[in-house]
């Protein structure tokens, strides 16, 4: 490696990523909309929107308000379902140097198992990652990711069928993540990704309704950057598997907190709508960062947090 | 499409036309080139966390070949940020964004704007009246009262267009509603062309159907990438299920295509 060049590769399983930058879930659509905007050529990989086994149209609007340094979304997982996305969506894929992750989410262990399946059959599909945030319509709409045992058996599920890497998505809204992540650790997951949004509202004084049409909805955005790295940080060290860190993350100096505090990677989310290159700048950022400080790697930052 | 850019665009210009509505003016050569009527640009309205999302503005007037021009009315925090801005400043745009009006060669035309609304329609009649045989263009513009109404007209009269007005007190042209002024026109089907407050937009359609003109409206919804990526900015389809998004499949939709609440 020539010397000022430091080694941005990650490793997630069996995928090495050219650098530990992706995008979230949801906040990068299929990839294709931000091409004009963004090199996705010098992205560690795409997260692409979540796909359901059947398409779903989401909830009435509105479906998105801004508060104070963050967001609400109440999108509903709207989505244009395996068999499109596989026809439409992926083929976009062939034309960039960058792999895609497909978010998948389901109401039943067996949605999860099936989408498994159907993208295990898909090449271009280089990792999985499970958003296990959904109700569970089994369970009476509990969400997976709030129970271990559920979390575990989507895990399971989805691990038997899919032989490129699984990651989890776990979600904030709960008592102890850690246990939710030895869960899904145990579940077979290469990785777990963290964190999801947070569950919020907001209330509009004047009409005393609430602004969303589904009154509550995911909190988003640098708002929820400290909650985000406290988990991570405790994530980090209950799971032996990668951690992939999530929450407001807009700059390469929000990265690094995330690294130090033990993250393998990033996911750049909110940070997309207001800033489209924030992704390739944190990839830029990140390389100046470990010039800077004389590091020739970045996994030398990996949980280098002093304490 | 054009493939929408982003742009630090300088202002070059800004203008106070009444107590609260702005025109900014912004050197922003590849949005200039690109745009098309109907189409809008995301602003940043300031390098802060607070607030956090781009704000959506119409592109009201494509001047020259690098300046673009918004108008916009101060309603909250972004607006009225942007209300400060002054020469010099740099703005961060991203677009030309969206699908806008559809030039048809069917005649006449009509444009209607109701307050704000006429922010895209200063820029589809430019671009209107320089089509080789200059169709036949009646404009409608209604606004909350005779100061704003001025501000909103003078230009779209010194394009040399029929210029015919309401005002909700009564203090300039029809004392009501920009909608009853269709009721005085002569029969024949004309080409809607709609912009404004949602219930305005709704009526006019509605008028339109009866009257069996064909009608675009320009529908305005929250916005928080106006990349086609968030799904934040949903409206019912008309026909079937599910529903259309106003930043990737409008912001301009034939009044049939979506459902009206
Ligand atoms: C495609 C499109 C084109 C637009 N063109 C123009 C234009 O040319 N001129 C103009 O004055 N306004 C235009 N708007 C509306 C403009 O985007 C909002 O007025 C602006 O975002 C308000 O920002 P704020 O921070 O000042 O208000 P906030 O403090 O965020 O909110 C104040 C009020 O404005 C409403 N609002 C906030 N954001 C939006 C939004 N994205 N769309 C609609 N309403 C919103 C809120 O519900 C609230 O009632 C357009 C909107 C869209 C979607
Ligand atoms: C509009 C929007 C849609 C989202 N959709 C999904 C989704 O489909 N699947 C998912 O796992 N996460 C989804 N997320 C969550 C994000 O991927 C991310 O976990 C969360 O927003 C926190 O990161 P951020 O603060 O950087 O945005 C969505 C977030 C937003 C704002
Ligand atoms: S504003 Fe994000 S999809 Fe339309």
């Amino acid at each position: 490696m020539a010397i000022g060049q430091p080694d941005l590769t990650a490793r997630i399983g069996s995928l090495i990523l050219k650098n530990p930058v992706l995008t979230a879930s949801g906040t990068f659509g299929y990839g294709e909309e931000f091409a004009a905007l963004v090199n996705l050529d010098r992205l560690g990989a795409v997260v692409v929107k979540g796909i359901s086994l059947k398409a779903r149209s989401g909830n009435p609007m509105p479906r998105v308000v801004e508060t104070a340094c963050g967001m609400l979304n109440a999108i509903g997982l709207e989505n244009v379902g395996a068999e499109r996305f596989i026809t439409e969506k992926l083929p976009f894929f062939q034309k960039i140097r960058t792999p895609l992750v497909a978010n998948i989410l389901g109401d039943s262990v067996a949605e999860y198992r099936t989408l498994a399946r159907r993208l295990e059959r898909e090449s271009l599909v280089a990792a999985l990652e499970v958003n296990i945030s959904c109700p569970n319509v089994k369970k009476g709409g509990v969400a997976f990711g709030i129970d271990p045992d559920t979390a575990r058996a989507v895990t399971e599920a989805v691990r038997k069928e899919f032989t490129r890497p699984v990651i989890v998505k776990l979600s904030p809204n709960v008592t102890d993540i850690t246990v939710i992540a030895r869960a899904v650790e145990a579940g077979g997951a290469d990785a777990v990704s963290l964190i999801n949004t947070l569950l919020g509202m907001a209330i509009d004084g004047e009409t005393r309704q609430p602004r969303l049409a589904n009154i509550v909805g995911g909190l988003s955005g640098p708002a929820i950057k400290p909650v985000a790295l406290r988990m991570v940080w405790q994530v980090a060290r209950a799971v032996r598997i990668p951690v992939i860190g999530i929450g407001g993350i807009t700059t390469a100096a929000d990265a690094v907190e995330f690294l130090l505090a033990g993250a393998t990677a990033v996911q750049v989310g909110t940070a997309n709508f207001f800033s489209p290159r924030a992704s390739e700048e944190v990839v830029d950022g990140l390389a100046a960062y470990l010039r800077k400080q004389g590091l020739e790697s970045v996994g030398e930052l990996i949980g280098g947090l002093i304490l | 499409m054009d493939q929408p850019g982003q742009e630090n665009a300088t202002i070059t210009r800004t203008e106070q036309l009444t107590p609260d509505i702005f025109r900014i003016t912004v050197r922003a050569p590849g949005i200039a080139q690109a745009a098309r009527p109907g189409q809008f640009v995301m602003v940043r309205v300031a390098d802060a966390y607070d607030p956090l999302l781009r704000r959506p503005f119409s592109i009201h007037q494509v001047i020259g070949p690098d300046q673009v021009q918004i108008l916009f009315k101060v309603v909250g925090k972004g607006t009225g940020i942007l209300a400060r801005a002054t020469v010099g400043r740099e703005l961060d745009l991203v677009g030309p964004l969206g699908r806008g009006f559809h030039i048809t060669r069917q005649q006449p035309l009509c444009l209607i704007g109701g307050g704000m609304g006429i922010a895209p329609l200063l820029f589809l009649a430019q671009r209107l009246c320089q089509v080789p045989e200059k169709p036949e263009i009646l404009v409608l513009v209604g606004a909350g009262t005779r100061s704003e109404l001025l501000a909103l007209a003078r230009d779209l009269e010194q394009l040399g267009l029929a210029v015919r007005t309401a005002t909700d007190d009564g203090s300039l042209g029809h004392h009501g509603l920009v909608g009853d002024l269709l009721a005085g026109l002569d029969r024949r089907a004309r080409q809607a062309y709609v912009c404004g407050p949602y219930p305005m937009m709704r009526a006019v359609a509605g008028q339109c159907r009866v009257l069996g003109w064909s009608c675009e409206v320009s529908l305005e919804t929250m916005m928080a990438c106006g990349l086609g990526a968030c799904l934040g900015c949903a409206v019912p389809r008309g026909q079937g299920d599910g529903y259309l998004h106003v930043c990737k499949h409008g912001p301009v939709f034939d009044a049939q295509e979506v459902a009206w609440r």
